[in-house]
């Protein structure tokens, strides 16, 4: 597949090293010394790849994904159609509510799309009246009914 | 509702931008935090065993990496079989992200997945290969793509109080 050319440069142990870290790193006293010995590599050398990985932007963190719904709190995911005139207008107040955690323009009739997310679930119908009550359009409520279980492995 | 216990809050609070790359990482957060490192091993693995973590690794910048196109691919699918094609979904190596949703006025489509890729080309072979390879073509369905990302608040707690949010 072909890269962009922006895309930050990996070598082939670097490759080995995002292909095989994306989850399931050792809750150990020498994490990087057994993830280093599996993949037959240094530890130190693995250290100082991840820490390039991070200075250079390739990964924009290592660390912990959370898992938002069990922590507490409610989220869901709304959709709008905004007349193109009032895109900007309409995006700038979307973006200004605490609780929109995410907001994306797509390419459809629905061309705004956005993630709210509280600890209390009554912010969720509050947010959603706010903003139908600020732009006089209409918020369609997609709430997640299943999470279907995804096994993140994304190759480079 | 599951939610945080204090030291769960502080660990969490002191990794979540990353941990320490360093030898003893979870040695190097107790001792920033005043704790033990066996007991930062037992809240981190416990968080992990309780799904409150997610998993622990590289998190890596789709777009730095390249892979800049995403395309939200929806689809109707009979309520009788969004389960079984769920999951199937969800298996998929090409799916980062699948949730069944519930259908509103104007909106026919109940399970959504996240596909990330290299182009927009590759994401619509990819769903044209999903749909033939899972025999779901003859289902409505469609790619939304994103032109813009608006806002994005990243994964946080804040320390003491508040919810964090998912990464989408």
């Amino acid at each position: 597949m072909p890269k962009s050319e922006s895309a930050v440069q990996l070598d082939q142990v670097d490759r080995l090293l995002l292909n095989n870290l994306q989850g399931g790193f050792p809750v150990t006293h020498r994490p990087f010394a057994d993830v280093a010995e599996k993949l037959g590599l240094e530890e130190d050398d693995v250290i100082a790849r991840l820490r390039r990985l991070v200075e250079t932007g390739a990964l924009s963190r290592f660390g912990t994904i959370l898992n938002a719904p069990q922590l507490g709190g409610e989220r869901t995911l709304a959709a709008m159609h905004v007349p193109p005139e009032r895109f900007e207008e309409v995006a700038a107040f979307v973006n200004s509510l605490d609780a929109v955690s995410h907001n994306y323009e797509r390419a459809h009739h629905f061309n705004m799309w956005f993630v709210i997310s509280s600890e209390d679930e009554r912010d969720i119908q509050r947010t959603i009246d706010a903003i139908e009550r600020a732009t006089g359009l209409e918020v369609i409520n997609l709430p997640t009914l299943e999470e279907f279980f995804v096994d993140l492995k994304f190759t480079f | 509702m599951a939610a945080l216990t204090d030291e769960e809050r502080d660990v969490l609070a002191a990794i979540q931008d990353g941990l320490p790359l360093e030898r003893e990482p979870y040695r190097v957060v107790a001792d920033r935090l005043g704790m033990s490192e066996d007991r930062v091993l037992a809240l981190v693995q416990s968080m992990l065993d309780q799904r409150k973590i997610k998993r622990i690794g590289a998190v890596p910048d789709h777009y730095a990496l390249g892979i800049t196109a995403n395309g939200m691919s929806v689809w109707d699918i009979p309520d009788e079989r969004v389960a079984e094609i769920g999951r199937r979904l969800g298996e998929r190596e090409e799916i980062t992200h699948c949730y069944r949703r519930p259908r509103q006025p104007g909106w026919s489509y109940n399970l959504f997945g996240m596909v990330h890729a290299r182009s927009r080309d590759d994401v619509v072979a990819a769903v044209e290969r999903i749909a033939r390879e899972l025999d779901i073509a003859r289902y409505p369905h469609e790619v939304l793509f994103s032109t813009r990302l608006l806002k994005k608040r990243g994964t946080r707690v804040r320390p003491g109080a508040g919810m964090p949010d998912e990464d989408a």
